[in-house]
């Protein structure tokens, strides 16, 4: 919660105070709750409005929905294009450095592991934030676009530029043969 | 067949892995989807690799609550409780 507290304010101890009013608001608030939306999703829109209004009146709000919008138009390959053929081949844009299957036990393994947190720790707030909540944390896409605010596409197209960084990253590490980087 | 298909080069299935992953796809460019992976390994494998990243994902911890964080809440809940 007070990672998403932060992605509206940049103080952390304003965060802080957001996440604590927005318990406050739910034990005070839980008989209203009418099931309507997932029990998480109500609370984070609780959340998202509190660090919002915060966040404005410190005059430091960030407006988080334009900015992950714009960050899911950015264009951005999802694997390096000098891994496909080019226009001119007999056979455009199939692999020229295809990927090769990994051993399961070694993308599991404590390493690896460490490999994904670095990789998902070094990605842009917008995509940080998605994969953590869907990949990490387990929450539907629904969850996901509610708390954030964001459009259900554009969650998924955040989402797809994170993971396609994160198995970059695992294939430097388990395959770096083909990986080339 | 119904509908005129192109097939779906490795470079643009690269880029809809979680679209069908999601089940977002429309119905066409799932049927090129999936006629392209029965033929080429390469993506087959690529798509075992987007599968296994989404599971490593997952076995990662959450990090602990900051303990600050924790004390300020606690505090709060307790205020709350006796008003």
């Amino acid at each position: 919660m007070l990672r998403v507290a932060r992605l509206y304010v940049r103080d952390a101890a304003v965060a802080e105070e957001a996440v604590q009013e927005t318990w406050l608001a739910v034990l005070n608030g839980i008989d209203s709750f009418e099931g309507r939306s997932s029990l998480k999703t109500w609370i984070f829109r609780i959340l998202a409005n509190r660090a919002k209004t915060r966040g404005e009146r410190e005059g430091r709000t960030i407006p988080l929905s334009a900015a992950f919008a714009a960050d899911a138009e950015a264009g951005e390959a999802s694997v390096d294009p000098d891994r496909f053929l080019g226009p001119d081949s007999r056979t455009p844009y199939l692999w020229a450095t295809p990927p090769r299957s990994w051993p399961v036990e070694r993308v599991l393994e404590r390493e690896a592991l460490g490999v994904v947190q670095a990789a998902i720790e070094e990605l842009p707030d917008s995509q940080r934030e998605v994969i953590r909540l869907r990949d990490v944390e387990g929450w539907s896409a629904e969850e996901v676009a509610a708390a954030l605010e964001i459009s259900n596409g554009n969650q998924r197209v955040l989402l797809h530029r994170a993971r396609s960084k994160v198995r970059a990253a695992l294939e430097d590490y388990i395959d770096p043969e083909v990986s080339g980087r | 067949m119904s509908v005129a298909t192109y097939p779906m080069s490795c470079q643009e299935l690269v880029e809809l892995v979680t679209d069908y992953f999601e089940g977002a796809l429309s119905r066409a460019d799932r049927r090129r989807f999936e006629l392209h992976i029965q033929g080429c390994g390469a993506c087959t494998a690529y798509l075992e690799q987007m599968r296994l990243t989404i599971e490593a994902s997952g076995r990662l911890t959450e990090e602990a609550i900051d303990p600050a964080a924790r004390d300020a809440l606690l505090e709060a809940f307790r205020g709350w409780k006796r008003d």
